[in-house]
This record gives C-alpha cells, sequence and structure tokens, in this order.
C-alpha cells in the first residue's frame, strides 16, 4: 500500500504533467513543497474558473412564423439581443447603420435609434428602451427587456416577454398541458398537450425530465403538480435559457411513451431495460423519438376544476389602480383548491399563474379531465357579497347529434345539476353571514361545459376594496364554497 | 351599312352604362361617408317633434344590481326598426345622464337596429359604448339585459338577439358578458325577473 508521502508524489508528478506546456523549467527539476501548493491551488483555481462560467444564454423566439433562437449578450450589465436579427424571420427587414443612429425597417415601419439613448422612435413615436442601444459591427443592439413593450410597435400584436427565462411568445401562440394520473393505472401518468411535442428526455434518480426547446410550452395551472400515486407523487415546471422543462419525480424508474401524434405523453414504470420506448442514458439528456406503441389509458378524473379566470394579456376588471381582477382570482383559487383537497376532493386549478388561457381552452380542459364540477372565480369592485351564476344558454337552432353536443348549449344537460350546486354553496354562504345572489349569466365558459358549472363572482362585503386581498375574508368564501360543494358530493357523481 | 335600330340599341345600352356608373359612384360616395359617422361620440338627442307613445324602459341600477321597469313619454316613429332604434337610445339617454343609476362611457350610441324576421333584432353599438364600458360580470349582464329587455318588451315578435359594435361580432361587452352568441329572448326574460329583486 503507497504512503501518503508516495500518492502525493504521483499527484505532484500529474499536475507538473498538465501544466508541462507552461513551464518546461518546471518540468526539469523536481519541486520543493511550497511550490507544489502553489501549482495545486493554481489547478484549483483553473478548474473552477472553467467550471464557473455560465452557460451562453439564448432567446427562444415563438410565433406562427416560425420558432427560433438567438444568442442573448451581456453589455453594461444589461442583457441584449440583435433586433435585425430578431425581426428578420417575422417579415421583410432592412436595416442601415450611420453611427449614431442606426435605422431599421421592418415591412412599413420605421424605426429610428441613436448609440447611447435610451429611447427611439417607431413611426415618428417615441419608445422607452430599459437601457441604452449599442451598435457592435452594425448590428443594432436593444436590451432584452425592452422587447415586451418595443416589438408590438413593430409586429402590431401582442408580444410575451418571459425575461427570466429567455422566451417570448409572439402573438397568441402557446402550447397548454394538463397531466394526470390514469384512470385504470395509478402508476401512469399522462400529459395532454395542446399541439404536438417533440421534447428531449432524460432520466436521472428519482427523475424524468422533458426539455422543450422548440415548443412554445407554457405554465400549467401550476408549476408544482401533485398527484395521488405512490409511483409518480409530483411534478415541476420550470423554464431556463429559453426552454421549459417538466421534471417527473417517480420512485421507480420511467419510461416515456408518445402517442396521438405528439399530443400525449404517458409515464409509465420501466418494465424492461431493454425496451425500445425505455428511456437511455441515466446521465445524458437524448432526444426521444415519439415511440410505436400508443397508450391507450385514460385519465384520471379531478372531481373539482376551479379557474381562476383572465390571466396573462386578459386583466379582468382594474378593481383599482394597483389591483387587477387576474390577481385577485388567483389567489381565491388556490385558497379554495386548499380547503377542497382539506375536504378530500382531488381538484385542479386551471390556471395557477399569469399565463394565457383562451375560454376555449379551459372548456377544453374541464371536458377531457371528466371533473363532476366546475368552479369558474371573478372579483368585482361593484356590488357587495358574491354573486352565484350559471349558464344563460345561448339561443341555438343547433341539436345534439347522438353522442355530439352542440359547443355553445354542451352545459344544457347539466344545467339542473349547476342550479343545485349553485344552491347549496348560496346556503353555506348565507350561514356565513354573507349576502348572495344566485342569478343566470351569458359568462362563458360556462356554456361549454358538460359537466356541472358555477361561477363564483366575489365582491367585497362593504366598500373597502382590500377586502377582496384580505386572507381572512378569502378563508372566510373559499370554505362556504367548498363546503357547498361536499354538501352536494352525492349527486355530483361518485368521488374519485 | 350599319342598321339604324342597331345604332339605337348601342346608344341606349352606352346610356344604360354611363347612368349606372354615375348611380354606383354615387353610393360609393356614401358608404365612404358613413365610417366619418360612426366615430362621431357625441350623445344623440330623441327627435321632439312628433307624438309620443307610454313605453317601458328596464333601466339597470348598479347599488342594488337591479332592473327596474319604468314607465316614459318618448316620441317614436312609426317603421318598427327606427322605433326600436329610438326606443334603445332613450334608455341610454339616461344612462349618460349625470344622475345615472348605471354610468355608461360618454359617446356611447347605437349605430343601428336591424329587425330581421323571423324574431331577430341585431343591435350594431358603437365603439364608444363597449371600449369604455366598466368591466365586471353583474354590471355587463345589468347593460345587456336592460337593453334586450326593453327591446323585446314594446317590440313584439323578437324570439333572438345579436350585439354587433361597429358591425363586427366581438367576444364580450368589456371582458365578461358574452356577444359571440345569439340571446334567447325568452332566458333574458327569466333573467330580468331575477334582476329585478336584489335577493
Amino acid at each position: 500500500m503507497p504512503s501518503i508521502r508516495e500518492a502525493f508524489a504521483r499527484v505532484e508528478t500529474a499536475a507538473l504533467g498538465c501544466l508541462a506546456g507552461l513551464s518546461p523549467a518546471v518540468r526539469r527539476r523536481a519541486p520543493n513543497g511550497l511550490e507544489f501548493l502553489s501549482l495545486c491551488i493554481l489547478f484549483s483555481f483553473a478548474v473552477l474558473l472553467v467550471s464557473a462560467t455560465p452557460p451562453e444564454k439564448h432567446l427562444s423566439i415563438y410565433s406562427t412564423a416560425a420558432n427560433y433562437s438567438l444568442p442573448i449578450v451581456q453589455r453594461q450589465g444589461h442583457d441584449y439581443v440583435g433586433l435585425l436579427e430578431l425581426l428578420d424571420p417575422l417579415g421583410t427587414v432592412s436595416a442601415k447603420s450611420d453611427p449614431p443612429r442606426w435605422r431599421i425597417h421592418y415591412n412599413n415601419i420605421l424605426g429610428d435609434f441613436t448609440v447611447g439613448k435610451n429611447h427611439a422612435r417607431i413611426q415618428g413615436r417615441d419608445a422607452d428602451l430599459s437601457a441604452k442601444f449599442l451598435i457592435e459591427n452594425g448590428r443594432g443592439l436593444v436590451p432584452l427587456a425592452s422587447l415586451g413593450s418595443l416589438l408590438p410597435r413593430f409586429l402590431g400584436g401582442p408580444a410575451t416577454l418571459h425575461e427570466e427565462s429567455g422566451r417570448l411568445f409572439i402573438g397568441s401562440i402557446a402550447t397548454h398541458f394538463t397531466a394526470s394520473v390514469a384512470l385504470d393505472d395509478p402508476s401512469q401518468l399522462i400529459f395532454h398537450f395542446t399541439s404536438p411535442v417533440n421534447p428531449s428526455v432524460a432520466t436521472e434518480p428519482g427523475h424524468l425530465r422533458l426539455t422543450f426547446s422548440r415548443e412554445p410550452l407554457t405554465s400549467p395551472a401550476s408549476p408544482t403538480l401533485t398527484f395521488g400515486s405512490k409511483t409518480i407523487p409530483s411534478a415541476t415546471y420550470s423554464e431556463s435559457n429559453g426552454t421549459a422543462q417538466i421534471t417527473v419525480s417517480g420512485t421507480v424508474p420511467l419510461m416515456a411513451s408518445f402517442s396521438n401524434d405528439g399530443r400525449t405523453i404517458t409515464l409509465s414504470p420501466a418494465k424492461s431495460q431493454t425496451s425500445a420506448t425505455a428511456v437511455p442514458a441515466p446521465s445524458n439528456p437524448a432526444p426521444q423519438e415519439p415511440a410505436a406503441n400508443q397508450s391507450a389509458s385514460i385519465p384520471r378524473r379531478y372531481f373539482a376544476i376551479v379557474d381562476a379566470s383572465h390571466g396573462g394579456n386578459d386583466r379582468g376588471e382594474a378593481l383599482s389602480n394597483t389591483l387587477a381582477e387576474k390577481d385577485v382570482t388567483v389567489a381565491f383559487a388556490r385558497r379554495l383548491r386548499q380547503e377542497l383537497e382539506n375536504r378530500g376532493i382531488s381538484t385542479l386549478v386551471l390556471r395557477d399563474s399569469d399565463a394565457n388561457l383562451s375560454l376555449d381552452e379551459r372548456a377544453f380542459f374541464t371536458n377531457t379531465t371528466h371533473a363532476a364540477v366546475y368552479v369558474a372565480l371573478h372579483a368585482a369592485s361593484n356590488g357587495h357579497g358574491v354573486r352565484l351564476y350559471t349558464a344563460l344558454l345561448p339561443y341555438t337552432s343547433e341539436d345534439d347529434r347522438g353522442p355530439f353536443r352542440s359547443w355553445t348549449t354542451a352545459q344544457q344537460s347539466s344545467i339542473t345539476l349547476s342550479q343545485a350546486v349553485a344552491a347549496s354553496v348560496a346556503t353555506e354562504l348565507r350561514k356565513q353571514q354573507i349576502a348572495v345572489r344566485t342569478l343566470t349569466a351569458p359568462l362563458r365558459p360556462l356554456n361549454n361545459i358538460v359537466t356541472a358549472a358555477i361561477a363564483v363572482e366575489v365582491a367585497p362585503s362593504a366598500s373597502d376594496l382590500s377586502q377582496l386581498t384580505s386572507p381572512d375574508y378569502q378563508q372566510l368564501i373559499t370554505t362556504a364554497v367548498a363546503n357547498g360543494i361536499v354538501a352536494i358530493r352525492a349527486q355530483l357523481g361518485a368521488a374519485p | 351599312m350599319i342598321p339604324r335600330h342597331l345604332y339605337i340599341a348601342v346608344s341606349v345600352l352606352v346610356l344604360a352604362v354611363l347612368g349606372m356608373s354615375l348611380y354606383a359612384w354615387r353610393m360609393r360616395g356614401r358608404a365612404a361617408a358613413e365610417p366619418a359617422a360612426s366615430v362621431d361620440t357625441r350623445p344623440v338627442v330623441a327627435p321632439v317633434a312628433g307624438p309620443t307613445e307610454q313605453v317601458t324602459l328596464y333601466v339597470a341600477y348598479d347599488d342594488d344590481g337591479v332592473l327596474h321597469a319604468q314607465t316614459a313619454q318618448i316620441p317614436l316613429p312609426s317603421v318598427r326598426q327606427q322605433r326600436a332604434e329610438e326606443l334603445l337610445r332613450s334608455l341610454i339617454a339616461l344612462y349618460l345622464d349625470k344622475s345615472s343609476p348605471h354610468p355608461l362611457p360618454p359617446g356611447s350610441d347605437i349605430r343601428s337596429v336591424y329587425l330581421v324576421d323571423p324574431g331577430l333584432a341585431v343591435i350594431d353599438l358603437n365603439a364608444a359604448f363597449a371600449d369604455g364600458h366598466r368591466s365586471g360580470v353583474l354590471t355587463e349582464e345589468l347593460t345587456v339585459a336592460s337593453m334586450i329587455q326593453t327591446l323585446s318588451a314594446n317590440i313584439p315578435g323578437i324570439l333572438k338577439v345579436k350585439i354587433l359594435v361597429e358591425g363586427k361580432q366581438r367576444d364580450t361587452l368589456a371582458g365578461h358578458a358574452d356577444l359571440s352568441a345569439f340571446f334567447d329572448v325568452s332566458a333574458i326574460n327569466r333573467l330580468t325577473s331575477q334582476l329585478q329583486s336584489s335577493q
């Protein structure tokens, strides 16, 4: 067995070998202890420098015209991107550099920038930049943080920037997803996406990671999803450096299979390491092509769907100068989910972040999860107490055809049940001395939901709007709503 | 030698073409003038002349969140479509008043009401009405129910109503009330009964 001194000597020799190209003198003679220590420190420092170099940052751009990626450069403490390169795939663009001025034509829109200035003129109107405009080798660099306000001026439509994660959504482009445990096999987790996806799949001990670099995937109802499965207890959604990731935790090795033209991914325990669809390479992320074998599992049924209305670009009512309806509804939705889960009712919150979710998508998710009850949450500054709404069905001459329902009157067959839910919730609210009215309303997506569906519009009990953000008031309302749903649970169907 | 009757026929055709061109030119001028009228945000005053009639207006009250039926004497033309427009303009005039129980944005107006048999009424609002409308389920619902109920109570035979803004379909009035579908008048009648009580 070699002594410690011998081991040191070997390491010393190895370190010297590594540095041979730098100092031939060092190679010729054996160094003393002090030299060896210095070399070790230098070597460690070099390794640290290499390992601490941040990865190159990217901006992923998603649009109907193209999905592409651009490098982000850092200048003067700010992130910048080239404006010409950004607009080029989206339309006809040209730029002329005449320092300190830099002009860009995008279709028929003229942008006029000046080096060192933190404002520009677009079509003759001022536009503020979050940092100074720069030119490098004729390239016009604009601050990343300004893209959200700058691009709509060029494109004439919305542009949503996720600045922290380097993701830019141009127009109403987004892929949403839901995740649920299969009804017939609790060890399977099924992801449904609104458009085809092809993520790279990687496994680590206890985790399976889906990385979406090309798809405009957006935050799900909740960034952290929990499932009542021992095999797959939870999943988390995150975004970084131009990609979106879903990390699924599993107590056993998992494999992924694709179906429904890439719209469905089913995760299940890996039965055999040699399986064609098993996730390879335990440490290296590797792209995985859609597998041939298709999963036909039935998704797990949530008992309740709680929908925080509005979100993203849709702020809902401006309750005050600083308070938007979309923020209040999310707070209520989270509390209501907690109250329902406490009562043993599995609940999915449709929007648990500031995401854009269309009314059709909300109805689609609710109907495909086969929930027993749907609760949309709204907030209002007008009036007092709580208003409960069921669908006011529109006039239609379309009839249901066999198993197919008319989309605009899909609620027709469940309207009586919805009214019963509203009555039950109203009873519980009155028990809490909360003023309550029960009405019908032309309020989508209530009429598109095939199960019991109500909307809850919460107004302050007095004229004090701050009540809407008060934890006590939110707790009072959500407790009563949860009690009302529990009271009518037997009529809504068997508990999941 | 070209026969005489051919000369006459060609001359008549040329005259007809010229006449139709002149007519089309005038129609084009009228159509071009229409958008200018639609952006006029001045409130429209009901006609002061002509015989008055007693009508029932369903007026929204924000304080209690209710609709109240109230009678009014307003001058109404005899043509059914113009009656419908004047009815709604009278209702909107109430809401534009300083002491309005349910304020609408300044410049709110009805561009037109089209009555299409069988039983369809199309209400075309101006942009100021919808763009400046306050948001909220109940607030928007009161506006919609107030207009449709007033119309159906005074113009018999209306079964369904469609609301447009500047001649185009719009998803919602101000983020809540769905305008994408046809309103069922019988459902609005039932809603009005609910809205007449604050409980």
